[in-house]
């Protein structure tokens, strides 16, 4: 039995410092709902989110309310659309039927629209790609998400260049929200199949039919438990992976709740330090209890590295299934300390893209200037997608071209968005490589067998 | 279901008086209790049970409006929280 100040010690977590789970959820293969006839697709489509996935928000809050911790997040995650709709060319239509089931379930956000084009594009995947502007700047609920390279492939660099414009355009659709069509969208390398968190979530192939993935999260949690640690590092590591154990148990617990009431496969945890603009809730923060003086500072890529790997240690012992993306998130517009460290100078593009290099995925959520041509952000991507494929590691890009503003504005973007300040990013052009197209050979260590 | 409930706040008189009533009401069982002033701070742990057809949203809102009235923070939580957060 466990103590008096064992039950403190949780709900001092709960209360004080933040401990969430982020999110339930449920991912639903569409693959039985392909048609010639988009219409057909349509209806199936709406029935079987709608018919799965009715009770998940209702299980969510029973659950939450039995257990005492918040649940925040309900969500679906479906097949990519590219492959659902690759008979019917219908993504469109199929786009506004997954809103209006998204919104008939109650649910906060859908995942999905999505493609996979590591190593090449057909005709109509190229199509696909050029639809998401409209597709994100038509809906509320649905997020999308393209990997563009893996370690296997390569990097599709036709497909990069296809997704500096993709991102531009979507920013100026959603001009009057300052380009938040951005934020429901992630460019991936090495993209996962089983990932909770949104805007990348999309259910794999390779899945069963309906399955629960939750996220947790906690930044505050850890961050409190090194404020009492006074010792070195590896005492630090060891502080690190006993808190995120204790989170990672509550995450298998409410996924084996919720899959078990909705009589669904109970998938993977994921424990990613999400971190929320509240006061308290800060990946940055964590750092700098470490010990920087800000978040930005040398030294930081080392102390995100070690975050990163006690994090998933810790994980891992807690959970029979440990997945998704699983570490420390770093996107600037929804951490506290991410965006003063920003609005001070101390972090730039540059840092934060050394910092990937060690962190669970990669530059989020990032406000740059609206004028930032389309090459410059396809030079950003393919990048980020050189770390992840020579590394072995997820890595994506969620930044934000804020239409008609600059550096020293800021983006809005609300809730758990946040905001962020708009920073510089190269003014060296990068056109003549983005324009050259074809494809990155993937790194000798592809070639394992 | 076997759960926690918390009840941390100042002291005053009555506490425990109105919080136990409340559970009996509800037809909650108190198996366990300790309860200790730490700097004049009240902190009480009951370990309780529910009846399998307990409806936990209710009791919710009940200790809520209780908590509000009293001044203190009152939770009930399934032990399975516990369990899973503190053994192995």
């Amino acid at each position: 039995m466990f103590g008096n100040n064992e039950i403190f010690e949780t709900i001092q977590m709960i209360d004080q410092l933040h401990l969430d789970v982020r999110t339930t959820t449920l991912g639903i293969s569409l693959l039985d709902c392909i048609s010639e006839d988009v219409k057909t697709t349509c209806n199936k489509i709406y029935d079987k989110i709608t018919l799965n996935g009715k009770d998940l928000v209702k299980t969510a809050n029973q659950i939450s309310s039995e257990l005492g911790i918040p649940i925040v997040n309900k969500r679906v995650s479906v097949t990519p659309i590219s492959i659902v709709c690759a008979a019917n060319h219908g993504q469109l239509e199929v786009i506004k039927t997954l809103d209006k089931a998204a919104k008939a379930i109650g649910i906060d956000f859908l995942g999905g629209y999505s493609c996979l084009c590591q190593k090449g594009m057909t005709d109509y995947e190229k199509e696909f790609l050029l639809s998401i502007p409209e597709a994100l700047a038509s809906t509320e609920k649905v997020c999308s998400s393209v990997n563009i390279g893996s370690t296997k492939a390569g990097i599709n660099m036709d497909a990069v260049k296809l997704m500096g414009q993709v991102v531009k355009d979507t920013a100026y659709l959603t001009k009057d929200n300052d380009s938040i069509g951005c934020a429901k969208l992630v460019v991936f390398c090495n993209a996962v199949e089983d990932n909770p968190f949104m805007a990348g979530a999309f259910h794999g192939v390779g899945e069963k039919d309906l399955t629960i993935n939750v996220g947790v999260s906690g930044p505050g949690v850890v961050k409190h438990a090194l404020e009492r640690i006074d010792g070195d590092l590896l005492e630090v590591a060891n502080e690190i992976k006993k808190t995120a154990f204790k989170i990672t148990r509550v995450g298998g617990l409410v996924a084996k709740e919720t899959a078990e009431r909705l009589g669904v496969n109970c998938g993977i945890v994921d424990l990613s330090l999400a971190p929320t603009p509240v006061v308290g809730d800060s990946v940055a923060h964590i750092l700098e209890e470490i010990g920087l003086e800000s978040v930005g500072a040398a030294g930081t890529t080392a102390c995100l590295a070690m975050l990163n790997d006690a994090v998933k240690k810790g994980g891992l012992m807690a959970a029979s299934n440990v997945g998704g993306l699983s570490g420390a998130f770093i996107p600037v517009s929804e951490d506290a300390g991410m965006i003063r460290a920003t609005e001070t100078g101390a972090l730039s593009i540059e840092k934060l893209e050394a910092m990937t290099c060690v962190c669970s995925v990669g530059l989020d959520m990032i406000a740059i200037p609206g004028d930032t041509p389309s090459e410059v952000i396809s030079g950003i991507i393919a990048d980020e997608a050189a770390i992840g494929m020579v590394n072995t590691k997820t890595t994506a890009v969620r930044v934000i071209p804020v239409y008609g503003k600059g550096v020293g504005d800021y983006a809005e973007f609300g809730g758990l968005l946040g905001q962020a300040p708009i920073i510089p990013v190269s003014k060296y052009s990068p056109a003549k490589f983005i324009n050259r197209g074809g494809r990155i050979p993937a790194p000798i260590h592809s070639l394992k067998n | 279901m076997k759960a926690i409930v918390s009840v941390i706040g100042k002291d005053k008189t009555g506490i425990i008086y109105h919080v136990t009533k409340a559970l009996f009401e509800e037809d909650i069982n108190v198996e366990d209790i300790s309860q200790t002033i730490l700097q004049d701070y009240f902190t009480m742990i009951m370990l309780v049970s529910l009846k399998d057809n307990a409806n936990i949203d209710l009791i919710n809102e009940k200790l809520s409006a209780l908590s509000n009235e009293l001044n203190v923070q009152i939770r009930i939580q399934h032990e399975d929280i516990f369990n899973a957060m503190h053994k192995i």
